[in-house]
């Protein structure tokens, strides 16, 4: 019997240049989930639209054939139907979901109404018959309350919520063949997990194919049968995933294993002599948000954005806070910024030499803001957004030194090119435009901007999250080197402990706000003692098909935290105190 | 729905507050020059020795309390206050009396006001029939021979002087499709009951008018409405409606047309007083019975209450239709009925 689905010598241009996809070769059977694999540019998004046929305008198949096999029809050449037949086909026998699952909804429309639109169009069905249809599927991809999100605005719901909703879309018409382009990318870890877990438990129930696209190889261990590894537009190895992983054949394959964050080894370094110079040190630190009232005439509601945080830096080192989006991590941030203030009560001191008196960030005189704001540099997440387009990298660099009003032009011009070779780009860079850059090659620039005005301090603010993994490993090898270079100390913010795992000496896991554990890094992920931390860890994929991730740790502790057991629960009357379990290992318990 | 009751409630209590403010403004800068049309016409009269009729002059400024000061004279125009011998104010339906035309209010401003709003409203008409469809296409079929003639259509609609245009086609309409020219209806039924010829003969009048005043403004929204669906069109959801299996008219329409549909909307507030004081000339040129020239006459010659008044109304309308875009917006997009229940 013929695959579900045959992808034979699919060759793919945009415009006259080189194809960006070269005779890929790919099937995939009923009930088999094949992952592509690949960097960005690799040509994994495209060769999934492909099957679609939604590739943008100026993509042009030059030769190949897409052929469908699905169980009682005949056979069909994608590639050469015509629309009409095309679109009979999309959202019924193949469907698709997303990489941005906000973006990709509208949110104009109640989900409900986005989703039945599909049995409208490819099943003729009444709008009872469609709308319990919906409704069962919606029980079944997980909302608690079906009959609320169907009336919901994608807006009103979280992230994996959207996510759900996108799958429930993509399912509603019994496909025979999914496509999910990273579906996951854009969640939290725990909601990654969640959701991996959702496609395979439902791919299990319909029999359907599943084809994945995405570039993380632990994601790849935890949910393919085969894989298939792209990179610029050709296969660089094909098989199956416990082979491809285990033994790798080609180069690339293992250089792209080898960049996969590992958990640290097990063994338990001496915790170092506590010098006790901290050059930041944040005392009962709150910030509480006001949301405008619903009418003009109500009260404004109160959100805790962060409480009670207690945090040292110790100089020279990395304090790492984790925690996934809305933990209150980045408010932390931007408060040791200077661009938020916290509310009254919580102080956040910097030191500026070791021994010397601490300034109180958010009470300073003028002149020891100016001087402060040398002192501490920020690196943000988006390599992209965080430079203006229309000034030229020299420029770019040049001006936190123009605007402190240091040195002469050919000075700024001298230090913009020294710093470029620090971060590993050459002179050359400094007449071109933050467009030619590579993201990686953005995030270096980004690094050599901030070190410009030589700090003491730097804030990184997810500065790998918009990475590749291969180019994330580099970026963090860099931001290690100017460490012991220049003695710079680092607050270092993440939602992935891999990575923190890597460059921290010290890391607390926020959830909701609230530190609920802290040790180093070593000792956070081979005694977690935590569900959070310990949900974290056991969400992460493993680029290793023998350990998989334990779906019940998950859901204990990424739940409600009035969900946690007794010792660890949080509610709005009662928070546990943080409590020292070990020396340099503190969580928060009811002992 | 009761959230959007609310909500409506809210506003028309805005909007009143508005009003009353736009009052307190458009009396205070009647009354920035020195004088008033009174005391402008005895000074005159006195230097030409009329002494008859100056006593007049003065009778009528005690009747309409012009020789109050001006609080008082405010709160008296307004109805807030009682004025002198039974005249009341605004909020009692008594709009003054215009010494220019020697009449009340009322009666020059009568039927002018409501062919105002005819001649505006069927403009605005214009306006989004036109820049609804054209907008839609130039954009659908962006960068194609479609978007370039409707973008050149456009901006010639919006570069040609409008009593140019009005006077171009009302020689050609005349000539080859038998249209009338200038006025609002034949003079015959002037005066006359409605009736169904009266209807029709206005109808024919108001086309001329309608495409002039509507052009520029037709050329512009459908520009708006252009670029907006264009940025849409690029969104992820778009992309997912299409993978659906939808065709790619019905995507259109559904998702990325209603995306762009807030800034349409929230223009008609802005539509209206623009049209009305960029048909005043209009209106002159074209001789229509519109409010235009009067407003033009009234202002010169410092006839207040004339003036005050019809600067009111136009303020009422750019009010209304502000309080209808924002309360259609509120119906259309759900972001902004929830946005106060927070992220």
């Amino acid at each position: 019997m013929p695959a579900l689905l045959d992808v034979r010598d699919l060759t793919i241009g945009l415009g006259l240049a080189r194809p960006v996809l070269d005779n890929i070769s790919f099937s995939v059977e009923r009930g088999e989930t094949l992952a592509l694999v690949g960097e960005s540019g690799s040509g994994k998004t495209l060769s999934c639209r492909a099957i679609l046929q939604i590739l943008p305008k100026i993509a042009r198949i030059q030769s190949g054939t897409i052929t469908l096999n699905s169980p009682g029809k005949p056979a069909l050449d994608l590639c050469g139907l015509e629309p009409r037949a095309m679109r009979a086909i999309r959202g019924d026998r193949i469907s698709m979901i997303f990489q941005e699952p906000m973006q990709s909804l509208s949110p104009l429309h109640t989900l409900g109404d986005q989703v039945t639109e599909v049995l409208y169009l490819h099943r003729a069905m009444g709008r009872a018959d469609a709308q319990a249809a919906v409704l069962r599927e919606f029980a079944h991809v997980g909302f608690a309350d079906p009959e609320r999100a169907f009336r919901a605005y994608p807006f009103e719901m979280s992230g994996g919520m959207r996510q759900r909703a996108m799958i429930a879309m993509a399912m509603v018409a019994k496909p025979d063949l999914l496509i999910a382009d990273e579906p996951t990318t854009a969640l939290d870890v725990t909601t990654q997990a969640q959701v991996l877990g959702l496609i395979k438990s439902l791919q299990v129930e319909t029999g359907m194919a599943v084809i994945f696209v995405t570039h993380d190889l632990g994601v790849v261990a935890n949910i393919a049968d085969k894989v298939v590894v792209l990179r610029r537009g050709r296969v660089m190895e094909a098989g199956k995933a416990a082979d491809v992983l285990g033994r790798p054949a080609h180069g690339y394959t293992r250089a792209l294993l080898a960049a996969t964050p590992a958990s640290p080894s097990t063994e338990v370094l001496e915790p170092d002599a506590a010098s006790g110079d901290a050059i930041l040190e944040l005392h009962s630190v709150s910030k509480t948000y006001r949301l405008r009232a619903r009418a003009a005439w109500g009260s404004p509601a109160l959100v805790a954005a962060c409480r009670n945080i207690d945090l040292s830096v110790p100089r020279g080192k990395t304090l790492a806070i984790v925690g996934e989006s809305g933990s209150g991590k980045t408010t932390c941030a931007r408060m040791v910024l200077g661009a938020e203030r916290p509310d009254p009560g919580g102080a956040i001191l910097f030191r500026a030499t070791p021994g010397g008196d601490p300034v109180d960030i958010h009470a300073m005189s003028p002149a020891e803001r100016v001087t402060f704001r040398t002192q501490l540099q920020a690196v943000f997440q988006d390599p992209y957004s965080s430079f203006n387009p229309r000034m030229s990298v020299g420029d770019a660099l040049a001006e936190p030194m123009e605007i402190n009003n240091i040195g002469q032009r050919a000075e700024r011009r001298d230090r913009a090119i020294q710093m470029l070779r620090q971060v590993g780009l050459d002179a050359s860079a400094m007449n071109r435009f933050p467009h030619a850059f590579s993201g990686g090659q953005r995030q270096r620039l980004s690094i050599a901007r901030a070190l410009m005005m030589d700090p003491m301090f730097l804030v990184c603010d997810e500065p790998t999250s918009a990475l590749d993994v291969s180019i994330q490993g580099h970026i963090l090898a860099l931001l290690e080197d100017l460490q012991d270079q220049r003695g710079l100390s680092y607050l270092f913010i993440s939602h992935d402990l891999a990575v923190v795992a890597r460059i921290a000496d010290e890391v607390a896991v926020m959830r909701g706000g609230i530190v609920v554990e802290q040790a180093r890094p070593s000792v956070l992920f081979n005694h977690p003692v935590h569900p959070y931390t310990r949900a974290l860890i056991a969400a992460r994929p493993d680029a290793d098909v023998a350990r998989k991730i334990d779906l019940k740790v998950v859901a204990q502790g990424a739940g409600d935290p009035e969900g946690w057991p007794e010792a660890f629960r949080i509610s709005a009357s009662q928070v546990p105190p943080l409590q020292m379990v070990q020396p340099g290992h503190r969580v928060r318990c009811h002992v | 729905m009761t959230l959007i009751l609310r909500y409506v409630a809210f506003r028309f209590g805005t909007m009143l507050l508005t009003l009353l403010v736009v009052s307190a403004l458009v009396f205070a800068i009647i009354n920035l020059p020195p004088g008033d049309y009174l005391s402008n016409q005895i000074n005159e009269l006195q230097s030409t020795g009329q002494e008859a009729g100056v006593a007049k002059a003065q009778f009528m400024r005690h009747e309409y309390a012009l020789d109050r000061p001006l609080w008082q004279q405010y709160l008296i125009w307004t109805g807030f206050a009682p004025g002198p011998h039974g005249y009341s104010g605004l909020i009692q339906g008594d709009f003054g009396w215009s010494f220019e035309f020697e009449k009340p209010v009322t009666e020059i401003v009568g039927d002018t006001l409501w062919l105002t709003v005819m001649v505006n409203l069927a403009a605005v008409l214009f306006v989004y029939a036109v820049a609804l469809p054209l907008g839609i296409l130039a954009a659908a079929r962006s960068k194609t021979w479609v978007d370039y003639t409707a973008t050149f259509v456009g901006y010639l609609g919006h570069a040609t002087p409008n009593f140019l245009l009005a006077l171009v086609l009302f020689y050609y309409g005349h000539r080859y499709l038998n249209l009338p020219i200038g006025g609002l209806m034949s003079p015959d039924y002037e005066g006359e009951p409605m009736s169904l010829d009266k209807l029709w003969s206005i109808l024919l009048h108001l086309i001329v008018p309608t495409f002039v005043i509507g052009t520029a403004g037709a050329a512009g929204m459908m520009q708006r409405l252009r670029a907006n669906l264009l940025d849409e069109l690029d969104k992820p959801y778009v992309e997912t409606a299409t993978a659906k299996g939808l065709t790619p008219t019905r995507t259109l329409l559904k998702y990325p047309l209603r995306a762009a549909f807030n800034p349409f909307v929230a223009d008609i507030g802005n539509l209206l007083p623009a049209l009305i004081s960029g048909s005043v000339l209009v209106s002159v040129v074209l001789g229509l019975q519109t409010i235009g020239p009067v407003l033009l006459a009234a202002l010169k010659s410092q006839d207040q209450f004339l003036a005050g008044f019809i600067l009111l109304f136009v303020a009422f309308l750019t009010l209304v239709g502000t309080m209808v875009s924002d309360v259609l917006l509120v119906l259309l997009d759900p972001r902004i009925r929830y946005g106060a229940r927070g992220k």
